[in-house]
């Protein structure tokens, strides 16, 4: 490397300024603190150049430190049994059974989807399934959470479209099934939508590739796309507010193409077959920046990089520039000496770019050389071991009011409120969204989206002469407006709603990827929001044996100060032994339909925070319905025993809306009726009355509806084993719901309800 | 010589994504258009500095490949540098 | 019975197809990459569903170029049989294989469900030959582009000379929304001259199971592969 004093004359402009020394004002203008920056010039023990500062904010940015969070994301239960990798690679992976894992995790891509929504969600469906390949493993199944501001909100229709488009556009040309997940509405999102995405894939498990960068002296490879000047800083966003000048960062958002990514896909994964490749990382946040500097970290040694050897598709890139670029679709790799020729024919096959960019070094520091002078040269630690930790002050604020059914005035007959609750969008159909996905590609998928309360995908290759095979079971779940009442029963909540459905689609619970998003972790309940849904997630999840395996923090979704609900979602795989055994959510006809989790003698159900109190009052308020972990824990115990017994039909849990919608859903598909058991004490009510309201809405946790042909050896079942249940009736072919005949509620007209009412707010294609 | 293909859908060939985009704009206010016909334009370089070859060598493209003569015509440009 | 699937760079549902045809004869078929300049006899070639060339300057468009379409050309030639489903039916277009075009979903959404397909009054084909006009078969579609058009002369033509192979059908009386893409008379597939070489937009190979997606994709690719070595 030239050793004398760089000057104008040597290398292009920009790269010159790129290697002069940095102050305080550009380090405020990349997201940084004051402290953050006397820091790093001590740590580092120079003032770093613009590249190295570059790096460094990227590194100290919260989506790449998780400096609000980290120290409270250490508290969550993450070693099992099945567990083979917990929290800290590129996903999570799970010990399944026939020498076989499961890699999965959620991961969040909220701003870019608000400023671009196509790109933005595309992007993020791309990012997730290269997290998941990385780790050799094959992805199966995609799934998403996608929380909407108000549907009358000017942008959530463009929004909503520009999501579903992009999810789909990514996933579907990957060929990759999307089969699950969550769409939900509300005005605190109006600023700040949010999309997570959710990847499973299968590996052999003694073939899991892992990051660590190994062997001073070994090849550093890149493969995939050219790099050009995509979403630079696209990590700061992500960690930055919105305010009224977010739409110029419009061209930092990165675009993503699906053919390539399929193309690496397969190039990886036919690499992978051979012993080469020691270790490897896909460029996701951040770039070249975080794939390298994590690499070199976890295997505690240095990399020392030529920048002129990175492909590049845009002229007179500078070494930050290609540094911080996110462009999509590209990998970081180390192998085996001398493996890097026959390694190149495979990407040369499939059309990618392949590079030797440079090689591990042990000197423990990030050294990049650019036209022929050194652009950077900083100790790898501070990036990473020594980033910032913050213990952020908490307040978590749980409202502890109790909301009786006579607290309301509604004037509502039955039909009226279930009328209303089906042109909700938050009830409703989704099913104009998943047409738009591709669900069945790849040919595993056994259940999905609105059949049944989580995915089914049949694990290839695993049939029997008895059976068709295993599964694996997915879902997402959280309900925010409980997490935002009371953060830690919100938590707990998610984790226990997740659980149920996995179970009541015949599966086993295993374990959970998070994806937690909230508001600015600087304001006190904010942070108390992160921390009591921590609390909460991990009671439920050490109760339930589901360690937390991968998963992703996105905080400052606010925009001019206006904040989200808080949105931890939780991603669970559970697994099944034989896929015939799998439960859909409808019933057939002359179904007994049994509560599982249910008094006999119950008549008041918990109509705060539900979405019958939105309804009538067009907000939420009280505390959210308490949650019981020992009876939750029964309960899915319990369904799973019936189904081991082959006494069920379908299963569906009561979750949004309680119990008569659960009961519609049931119904929807047969168009059936049934005539409902009331208790003796709402016998006499009339249509209106509340407490019979509370009862048909309220949403107490810890239940489930079954349907059997085996009424009888189920609630045999039921009461050797001490487990509360309710008999709500015997499905019919009349189309009514019947309860003491106090309405005529036609499931007929209901089904048409649900069915036409996202359609219609979203169909812009008039015949 | 840098060289601008225009493809557009031949008259009479249904354009959905037209006939949204008259929809919303007729939405937003604008009633004083009609018959809103979608294409698309492909751009590029031809190592040539003769016209006439250049514009065949295009032409030829056009045809083998980059448009569907079947739904699709196409008008090719040369672009001169100001 | 020598089948081969092709495979072009982002063919996505080549498993898929590979897996259906493996029940049936108990063997897995060849893979034809997209370069190969040769291959062997065959009595079957499958071009299955993806986003070949990521769907990139029009479906279909990039692959009908590549170097084997040549060696697809000359099997049809001898009289061989070819199906091509979803983007596999883009190709064939493209390749002028099969006449008329497919065009952008009327709604302008992709769509992913079920379809009833009925079989039509058409010419000698394997494909079709054990089923009677007016069968009907649920298979499932998945596409973007599945909008079959076609000018009025060539619609004549494939009317008149029984080269349309199913047409979307309504599964019951109040169902509206029966054609999943808008195309031209409920087309689903059509069939060449010969009647050996079948492009449909729904797919076969994800109907193979009682358990899922049913069976009636299965009973299709069984009678027709029965057909071809027969």
């Amino acid at each position: 490397m030239q050793k004398r004093n760089l000057e104008l004359r040597d290398i292009n402009e920009n790269e010159y300024i790129a290697q002069q020394e940095s102050n305080l004002d550009q380090a405020l203008g990349m997201g940084l603190s004051k402290d953050e920056f006397e820091l790093i010039c001590n740590k580092i023990n120079k003032i770093p150049n613009q590249t190295e500062l570059g790096i460094f904010s990227a590194m100290f940015s919260e989506h790449c430190s998780y400096k609000s969070s980290k120290k409270w994301l250490k508290t969550l239960p993450t070693k099992a049994k099945h567990v083979i990798q917990g929290p800290g690679e590129n996903a999570g992976v799970i010990d399944i059974g026939n020498d076989q894992a499961a890699v999965f995790k959620i991961e969040s891509h909220n701003h870019p989807s608000f400023i671009e929504p196509y790109q933005g969600s595309a992007t993020g469906v791309g990012g997730i399934l290269r997290d998941v390949f990385t780790m050799g493993a094959r992805p199966i199944a995609l799934l998403n959470a996608l929380r909407f501001g108000s549907i009358n909100h000017p942008l959530t229709k463009h929004l909503v479209s520009g999501v579903v488009k992009g999810i789909g556009g990514y996933g579907n040309c990957i060929g990759i099934p999307t089969v699950g997940g969550e769409t939900n509405f509300n005005k605190s999102y109006d600023g700040n939508i949010l999309v997570n995405a959710m990847a499973v894939g299968l590996a052999q498990k003694d073939k899991i590739f892992y990051s660590a960068a190994t062997g001073a002296g070994n090849p550093v490879i890149y493969v995939g796309a050219k790099t050009g000047r995509d979403g630079i800083h696209g990590a700061t966003m992500a960690s930055a507010e919105f305010t009224e000048s977010s739409s110029e960062k419009r061209p930092t958002v990165q675009v993503g193409d699906p053919f390539t990514g399929k193309l690496l896909l397969e190039a990886c994964l036919e690499l992978m077959q051979t012993d080469v490749v020691l270790s490897i990382q896909d460029m996701g946040a951040a770039g070249l920046t975080s794939s390298s500097v994590e690499m070199a970290s976890k295997g505690g040694l240095g990399m020392h990089l030529n920048l002129d050897l990175v492909p590049i598709r845009e002229e007179g890139m500078t070494s930050y520039e290609i540094m911080l670029s996110e462009s999509q679709e590209r990998m970081l790799m180390i192998l085996k000496p001398g493996s890097e020729e026959a390694a190149k024919l495979i990407f040369n096959k499939w059309d990618l770019d392949f590079a030797n960019i440079g090689e591990v070094t042990n000197t423990g520091r990030l050294v990049l050389d650019k036209n022929g002078f050194e652009a950077c040269n900083i100790p790898i630690n501070p990036l990473v071991e020594d980033a910032p930790e913050y213990d952020r002050p908490y307040e978590i604020l749980q409202n502890k009011k109790i909301i009786k059914s006579d607290d309301f005035q509604s004037n509502q007959t039955l039909n009226n409120i279930l009328i209303k609750m089906f042109e909700s969008p938050n009830i409703a159909s989704k099913k104009w969204i998943w047409e738009q996905y591709d669900s069945s590609v790849m040919g595993d998928t056994i259940l999905c989206n609105g059949k049944s309360d989580a995915a089914i995908v049949k694990i290839h290759g695993t049939e029997t002469k008895k059976s068709l095979g295993k599964g694996i079971a997915m879902t997402t779940d959280c309900t925010p407006r409980y997490v935002k009442s009371d953060p830690i029963i919100g938590g707990m909540q998610a984790v226990c709603e997740a659980a149920r459905n996995i179970a009541a689609s015949g599966a086993k619970p295993l374990a959970i990827t998070n994806n937690l998003n909230f508001g600015n972790p600087e304001k006190i309940n904010v942070m108390g929001e992160i921390v009591g849904s921590i609390k909460g997630i991990s009671q439920a999840a050490s109760t339930f044996n589901t360690p937390i395996v991968s998963g992703n923090v996105s905080l400052y979704n606010e925009t001019n100060g206006q904040g989200i609900l808080p949105t931890p979602v939780i991603g669970m795989v559970g697994i099944i032994d034989e896929v015939e055994s799998c439960l859909g959510i409808s019933a057939g006809n002359n179904n007994t339909l049994i509560i599982l989790g249910q008094k006999q003698n119950f008549t008041e159900g918990w109509l705060g925070c539900s979405l019958y109190q939105e309804i009538i009052i067009d907000d939420f308020d009280g505390a959210p319905p308490p949650i019981d972990l020992k009876t939750e824990k029964q309960i899915i115990e319990t369904i799973m025993t019936l189904n081991n017994n082959k006494l069920l039909t379908g299963a569906h849990d009561i979750s949004d809306g309680g119990l008569l919608i659960a009961i519609c859903e049931m119904l929807f598909e047969n168009r059936l009726g049934l005539n409902v058991n009331l208790p003796k004490a709402l016998m006499s009510s009339n249509s209106k009355d509340h407490l019979l309201h509370s009862w048909c809405f309220g949403e107490d946790q810890n239940r489930i509806i079954i349907s059997t042909n085996e009424s009888d050896k189920v609630v045999s079942l039921l009461k050797e084993n001490l487990i509360d249940y309710y008999i709500l009736g015997t499905t019919n072919t009349s189309s009514n719901l019947n309860l003491n005949e106090l309405d005529t509620i036609s499931i007929k007209n209901l089904y048409n309800i649900n069915e036409t009412t996202i359609p219609s707010l979203m169909d812009t294609y008039k015949s | 010589m840098k060289v601008e293909v225009n493809i557009s859908l031949k008259e009479g060939v249904l354009d959905p994504e037209g006939q949204a985009i008259d929809n919303t704009l007729r939405n937003l206010g604008y009633n004083n258009f009609d018959n809103i016909r979608t294409g698309k334009q492909i751009i590029l370089n031809i190592d040539e500095t003769d016209e006439n070859e250049v514009l065949k060598q295009a032409d030829k493209m056009c045809q083998e490949l980059l448009v569907n003569i079947v739904i699709e015509n196409y008008q090719i440009n040369i672009i001169k540098d100001k | 019975m020598r089948t081969a699937v092709a495979i072009f760079p982002g063919s996505n549902c080549d498993r898929d197809m590979a897996v259906a045809i493996k029940k049936i004869t108990g063997k897995s078929p060849l893979k034809l990459w997209h370069k190969d300049t040769e291959a062997p006899n065959l009595d079957l070639i499958v071009i299955p569903g993806g986003f070949s060339f990521g769907d990139y300057l029009r479906c279909g468009a990039l692959a009908a170029r590549s170097p084997i379409i040549k060696n697809i050309k000359n099997h049809v030639s001898r009289g061989g049989a070819l199906l091509g489903v979803c983007n596999g039916f883009q190709i064939l277009i493209e390749a002028n294989i099969l006449p008329g075009s497919l065009v952008r979903n009327k709604k302008l959404l992709f769509t992913c469900r079920e379809t009833t397909l009925e079989v039509q009054d058409s010419i000698q084909s394997p494909f079709l030959s054990s089923f009677n006009t007016g069968d009907c078969l649920n298979i499932p579609v998945a596409h973007n582009e599945g909008n079959y058009i076609a000018n009025n002369e060539l619609l004549k033509e494939l009317e008149n000379n029984g080269r349309i192979a199913f047409k979307y059908k309504k599964s019951s009386e109040i169902e509206t929304d029966y054609n999943p893409n808008g195309s031209l008379n409920d087309i689903a597939g059509i069939l060449s001259k010969n009647g050996r070489v079948l492009g449909m937009m729904p797919h076969p190979e994800r109907s193979i199971n009682s358990l899922y997606g049913g069976t009636d994709g299965l009973k299709f690719l069984t009678k027709s592969i029965e057909q071809i070595v027969g």
